[in-house]
């Protein structure tokens, strides 16, 4: 195993599916089964991921393994193409590469029959590939390209039914959505290259640790951080730009399962874990506070909902708000590791979902369904073990991620006294069991609803259900960790993700991240220091407290999902009449689509439609208006010419003219009056010199 | 080749193929056509010559030694009469890597409008005729290095656009053709009072010695050919270098063309043929800001530096304006007409940038925009051949009923909002580098960057309502492309790609003169500073 | 009574010539026109005469009078071809109607 080797495995694994789409576009639509090929090259890119996770963490686990050629020069900037494996990139191909694979199994029954089949495989191809291009890169140009085409290929899923009016709509909004964040990402790219004058994460990196600031000042840093932010908060769908991913659940589910639960929607996250060591303590701060109320806002939403993939998808953006504020809290290795963990059941969830729905004929309003559990017992096991995972109830891996989250916020209060992000972390574990379980009971307990539908439902085909089973599996703890209860003790956290060293000046971080000397040696209390020794030890004294706690949440949240949907101990109806204004913000998502329609988007459609009056009226008009005076003058002076000059010499005609017409009358035409004449003149003339 | 004159072959090969369709009967309607197609074949085939033989090491701008291909003989000359002096005007052709990418687009543009024009049944002869003088017109702009030289070509152009307008266009052809004539001619005439005051301004030594006036550029662009009494010269403390610059811009800035004078833009395309307005988009609104950099940039460095900021501002405004008024529209070529203002925008921010990358965005976005805006009209000629009304909204769902041509256009579409590995990606990311990076227009590329949010919004509300949703009863019987269609649409397709993943194709073309423009407008700033103008 | 003179001679050529006058003057016909022509003519001659004889010319206006026979007879015969061709031209002799002079 060398170097160059994995470099080889990582590019492979980033083009087969390149090809996969290339060739599923070219020749959808001759061959029939070209999707075949397509799962071909995409099972062959997750092996080899395989073999590439396992040569990084057993050959080269302490080491970052780059390579780069040369892309554009201009001027004196030459602009490279890179690759680089870190423990964090080769874990997050896995993933990706993992429910890739099995979302496109899962999809081969689930999408039997439709028209587009194979431009569906093509698409998800093209996805696979800009995910993987996010993870691999070494620069953060091309990490804003594959941003990019990530967002297309969502785009393209999303609206891949585009006969409805509500899919091509919710494609497009998540496409601008997206675009906004993306344009704060854009300015954050170029205020480092400006500085820095390279797109590369290293070099960039290298330069803010001896001390290079954009515009030399911290708070500048500070601003440049929150700017590459921005792109985050639009992929991962964080406050305020989550509107687009509900609507997103538009697409075919198992687009849901891959783009928008596990990896795109992750991109957000990873970004941030990429450029973790240039953020300052005061943008990881505001990262925090979006991280929670990204986390809050959507749980509240997701209780009242009745559509099974709505539900999944606030869950969703809640998930990521947790990771986002694990992240500004400092949480780093367990922010990461969520996003893993994560990735898995909340695939699974959706997975699920696509199987409840594929088995009830397309039917996603969960107050019709009921007692499924009968009918899809592999369905619903797995799904309830996804369920506990994400609740974060011991044995699972939800539990081990979350529980560090918590611990990492409490940690966070007691050394800063912002507590706020400790008891948000909390409530929304409590609401997450609520709503989860909710769910559960909704769709797979008591008595059927719907009874035609129930009595058509079926369990889903092999093919669909042994990723579910492969999912579930991936959500218990033992592989993260021995010890179900402290994934500290496991490999995850303590030898494969460890938090980078910072690269912001020192007085710009948290407190608890400045350097303190007795952190250099190692370990403390035979756990590895981060950041700090003040911090490692904070952390590890909020780990029972906030596990005791976690627990007695998780268990408060199902107990209640029990006893108003299970037992009808407390009537939900009732509940919510109760409740009413509550319920009116949490049932209508708390306006955001209403407010943005009304002043974003009537705002730019109504500023377009004036200026495009403007522009007819007053600038063309100006032009138009310009030519109209130009003809009258010429119209003015084409009179003048006519009346007065051309008038003029008329008049001298006219004259003439005139005096011919006296003159005239003397001529007769007849000899004999000219005769008359010229005797009457000759004697007048006589007369005349007689005179004289 | 060392001694064949291959751009005097290039830009004056279709005025022989004029004279030949000219004594064609006009019942050979195929004849003449084919020879068009061939002749402009000829023309890319002369460029590829061209291309493969230029040295990318040599920079041109204001160097005439590092300008290639050149030709240059005395073209006109008239002895002295009373204080005129000598009247020397040079036939000068040169190319440099600001010249090369813009006669590579008219060769293959044109090549792609001839084929495009095959659908043309009503008086053809005349079309054709009028299609190569235009050509040569379009072509002569790109290579000409004298000032008066240009000006010829630069009016040639103009008439037999005006009657392609004017005669083949559609319902309103008669006003748009007008305004189209009327405006640039408004533009033309500034330009060449600037060119007669920067005649009587400088004088070029001859190889005996002797100076002379001139409309050589590459002089003009020298501080140590000016006298001290010329309108124009440096030199001269009561100079009127101000105004004629302002006149130099308006009269390009009218072609690009820039805010507030862009409205003859929309009209000349909703009405022109297909292959007219490809060619207006594709090729004549990259003259303005090939002007702009060739002759307004190394002429007048000293007043391009003072007014920098209000040539960023007004590429800021034609990005957001073009883009909002894109918005509005119901019409499809409208809209692609306001989007060429707003991408416009981008070159001129580009330009106002005043770095390498800066430039080298602009010129490339000057390309990308020149062939992903044809294709866009291409498109939309495919759409209104068939169904014969360009209405936004009442179309729906040709997804299903075209899906080659909703392909294509889905490609144009990514590529005009700047998806990455489609052209226009790098040259809108180099443009926002650059203007970024330039700190007096650093505000206003910021807020450029929302032409791109917007660019997203009407290009994915056009294809949604096109394109999406369920298909309408009255265009079940639209055919997909045909034959002729894929041979424009593919090549355009391939470049939009091929520049997208690798843009060092076009970048290392354009390098060297990049570099020799912004070391000479640099240099400028010194200079003319050491001469007490700043 | 008083013997015929110079006086005479000419009082009967003024008679001549204003009747020749009136005639042309006065007659719609062209032939008449004509008529009037000749009268003053001869009007003329007769004074030629009258002076050749009182004037002590010698016969140069005998001469001139001979001439302008001649001549007269000439003149008529081309003025009658005239009026005949007139007449085609025109189907009248009425020289009032014969005014396209006068356009």
């Amino acid at each position: 195993m060398t170097e160059q080797l994995l470099i080889k495995f990582s590019i492979l694994i980033l083009f087969l599916p390149l090809i996969g789409f290339i060739v599923a576009l070219l020749f959808g639509k001759r061959f029939s089964r070209i999707y075949l090929f397509e799962n071909i090259v995409l099972f062959i890119s997750f092996v080899l991921s395989v073999i590439l996770v396992y040569a990084k963490l057993a050959y080269f686990i302490d080491s970052t393994i780059t390579s780069e050629i040369q892309w554009i020069t201009v001027g004196s900037t030459t602009i490279e193409l890179g690759i680089e494996l870190d423990n964090i990139a080769v874990l997050m191909i896995l993933v990706v590469m993992i429910i890739s694979l099995l979302v496109h199994l899962f999809s081969i029954a689930y999408m039997k029959g439709d028209s587009r089949y194979n431009r569906y495989f093509a698409y998800l191809g093209l996805f696979t590939f800009s995910m993987s291009g996010i993870v691999l890169t070494h620069n953060i140009l091309m990490m804003y390209i594959f941003w990019e085409l990530v967002g297309i290929s969502s785009y393209l899923l999303i609206g891949f039914w585009y006969e409805k009016k509500s899919a091509s709509d919710a494609a497009k909004k998540a496409f601008i959505v997206n675009r906004i964040g993306d344009i704060g990402m854009l300015a954050g790219v170029l205020m480092l290259f400006i500085t820095y004058d390279t797109f590369t994460f290293d070099k960039i990196f290298d330069q803010i640790s001896q001390g290079i600031l954009p515009f030399n000042s911290e708070f500048w840093l500070t601003v440049t951080g929150l700017l590459i932010f921005c792109g985050a908060i639009g992929k991962s769908a964080q406050f305020p730009l989550h509107v687009w991913l509900p609507d997103a659940m538009e697409g075919p589910t198992p687009v849901s399962a891959l783009i928008h639960a596990a990896t795109m929607v992750a991109a957000g996250v990873y970004l941030v874990v990429k450029v973790f060591t240039m953020l300052t303590g005061d943008a990881l701060f505001i990262i925090a506070i979006i991280g929670m109320l990204s986390a809050l806002i959507p749980a509240t939403i997701a209780l009242t909902q009745n559509d099974i993939k709505r539900v999944l998808a606030y869950s969703t953006v809640s998930q990521l708000g947790y990771m986002i504020m694990a992240l500004g809290v400092g949480a780093f290795t367990f922010a990461f590791f969520h996003l893993i963990t994560h990735a898995f059941f909340k695939a699974c969830l959706f997975l699920g979902s696509g199987s409840v729905i594929h088995g009830m004929h397309h039917e996603q309003d969960i107050r019709n369904m009921g007692g499924l559990r009968k009918k899809m017992p592999l369905t619903y096991a797995t799904f309830l073990i996804s369920s506990i995972a994400i609740s974060g109830v011991p044995l699972t891996s939800g539990f081990l991620s979350k529980d560090g989250i918590l611990a990492g916020t409490f940690a966070f209060g007691s050394l800063t006294g912002h507590w706020l992000f400790a008891i948000v972390g909390f409530l929304v574990a409590m609401l997450t069991a609520f709503y989860m379980f909710r769910l559960v009971i909704l769709t797979f307990h008591g008595e059927p609803r719907n009874k035609d539908k129930y009595d058509h439902a079926h369990e889903s085909p092999f093919i669909m259900v042994m990723p579910l089973v492969v999912l579930a599996g991936l959500s218990f703890f033992f592989w993260y960790t021995p010890n179900p209860l402290d994934a500290s003790k496991g490999w995850v956290v303590t030898e494969w993700i460890k938090p980078p060293q910072i690269s912001v000046p020192e007085n710009a971080r948290y407190d608890f991240m400045k350097t303190d000397i007795l952190a250099q040696d190692g370990k403390i209390d035979g756990y590895p220091v981060s950041y700090s020794q003040k911090y490692t030890k904070a952390v590890h004294q909020a780990h029972y407290p906030a596990m005791l706690l976690s627990l007695l949440v998780a268990g408060l949240g199902i107990l209640m999902a029990f006893v108003i949907y299970q037992w009808k101990k407390l009537d939900a109806d009732k509940l919510a009449l109760k409740m009413k204004p509550l319920y009116n913000i949490s049932y209508n998502k708390w306006y955001f689509d209403e407010i943005y329609d009304a002043t974003f988007v009537a705002g730019t459609t109504g500023l377009s439609k004036l200026l495009a009056k403007f522009d007819l009226k007053v600038i063309d008009g100006i032009v138009d208006g310009s030519a109209t005076v130009t003809r009258g003058t010429s119209t003015f002076s084409g009179r003048f010419d006519n009346i007065v000059v051309d008038g003029l010499v008329n008049f001298m005609a006219y004259l003439s003219g005139f005096i011919g017409l006296i003159f005239r009358r003397f001529q007769t035409g007849k000899v004999q009056t000219y005769i008359v004449m010229v005797i009457f003149s000759l004697v007048i003339l006589l007369f005349i010199f007689k005179s004289l | 080749m060392e001694h064949f004159p291959i751009l005097s072959f290039i830009t004056f090969f279709p005025i022989v193929g004029m004279i030949i369709v000219l004594f064609l009967p006009k019942t050979r309607t195929t004849l003449i056509k084919g020879l068009t197609v061939f002749v402009t074949g000829i023309q890319v085939v002369a460029a590829a010559v061209i291309l493969s033989l230029y040295d990318y090491t040599l920079g041109g701008i204001n160097d005439p030694s590092t300008f290639q291909f050149i030709e240059k003989f005395r073209w006109i000359e008239i002895e002295g009469f009373a204080w005129l002096g000598t009247i020397k005007i040079d036939y000068f052709l040169g190319i440099d890597g600001l010249s090369v990418p813009m006669l590579l687009l008219t060769a293959i543009v044109t090549f792609i409008a001839a084929i495009s024009s095959w659908s043309i049944d009503k008086s053809v002869k005349g079309y054709f005729a009028m299609f190569l003088l235009l050509d040569t017109g379009m072509m002569g702009v790109f290579v000409a290095l004298d000032f008066f030289l240009f000006y010829v070509f630069w009016e040639l152009m103009l008439l037999p656009m005006y009657f392609l307008i004017g005669i083949w266009g559609g319902p309103r052809r008669e006003y748009a053709a007008i305004k189209f004539f009327l405006y640039t001619l408004l533009g033309s005439i500034f330009i060449l009072l600037v060119m007669i005051g920067l005649y009587f301004s400088a004088q070029e030594t001859l190889a005996d010695g002797t100076k002379v006036f001139t409309f050589n550029i590459l002089a003009l662009m020298d501080t140590a050919n000016y006298s001290e009494i010329g309108i124009l010269s440096p030199l001269n403390p009561a100079n009127l270098r101000f105004i004629a610059y302002l006149a130099l811009f308006i009269g390009f800035a009218i072609k690009i063309p820039m805010f507030p004078f862009h409205t003859w833009l929309p009209d000349a395309h909703v009405e022109a043929p297909t292959a007219i307005s490809v060619i207006l988009a594709g090729i004549l609104l990259k003259m303005g800001t090939y002007g702009i950099l060739r002759f307004s940039y190394p002429i007048f460095p000293d007043i391009t530096h003072q007014l920098i900021w209000y040539i960023a501002l007004f590429g800021m405004i034609n990005i957001i304006y073009g883009a909002l008024c894109a918005m509005a529209q119901k019409d499809f070529k409208k809209l692609i007409a306001y989007s060429s203002v707003s991408h416009m925008g981008f070159v001129m921010l580009g330009m106002a940038s005043l770095n390498s990358i800066g430039i080298a965005g602009a010129i490339l976005q000057m390309f990308n925009h020149g062939t992903i805006t044809a294709m866009l009209f291409l498109l939309v000629g495919v759409i209104y051949d068939r169904a014969h009304i360009r209405d936004l909204d009442a179309f729906g769902g040709l997804a299903n009923q075209m899906p080659v041509f909703t392909g294509f256009t889905t490609v144009a579409f990514f590529a005009a909002i700047g998806l990455p590995g489609l052209s226009a990606f790098i040259s809108e990311a180099f443009v926002f580098v650059g203007a970024f990076g330039y700190e007096p227009i650093r505000a206003l590329a910021i807020i450029s960057t929302l032409g791109i949010l917007l660019g997203a919004g009407y290009m994915l509300w056009t294809l949604q309502r096109v394109f999406l949703g369920s298909l309408k009863e009255k265009w079940n019987t639209l055919p997909d492309l045909t034959f002729r269609e894929y041979a424009m649409l593919i090549p355009l397709t391939l470049i939009i790609i091929f520049l997208g993943v690798y843009p060092s194709a076009m970048l290392d073309l354009m390098n060297s003169s990049v570099n020799q423009i912004v070391r000479f407008m640099d240099d400028a700033k010194i200079l003319y500073g050491s001469l007490g103008i700043f | 009574m008083t013997e015929i003179g110079l006086n005479h001679f000419l009082i009967v050529s003024t008679v001549l010539f204003s009747l020749g006058i009136f005639g042309i003057v006065t007659r719609k016909n062209a032939v008449m026109v004509l008529m009037g022509i000749e009268l003053v003519l001869n009007a003329a001659n007769i004074n030629f005469i009258a002076f050749a004889k009182y004037g002590g010319f010698g016969y140069q206006g005998q001469l001139v009078a001979l001439f302008v026979i001649v001549l007269a007879a000439a003149e008529a015969a081309i003025a009658l071809a005239i009026v005949l061709n007139i007449y085609k031209t025109f189907s009248t002799v009425d020289v009032d109607q014969i005014d396209t002079l006068k356009d």
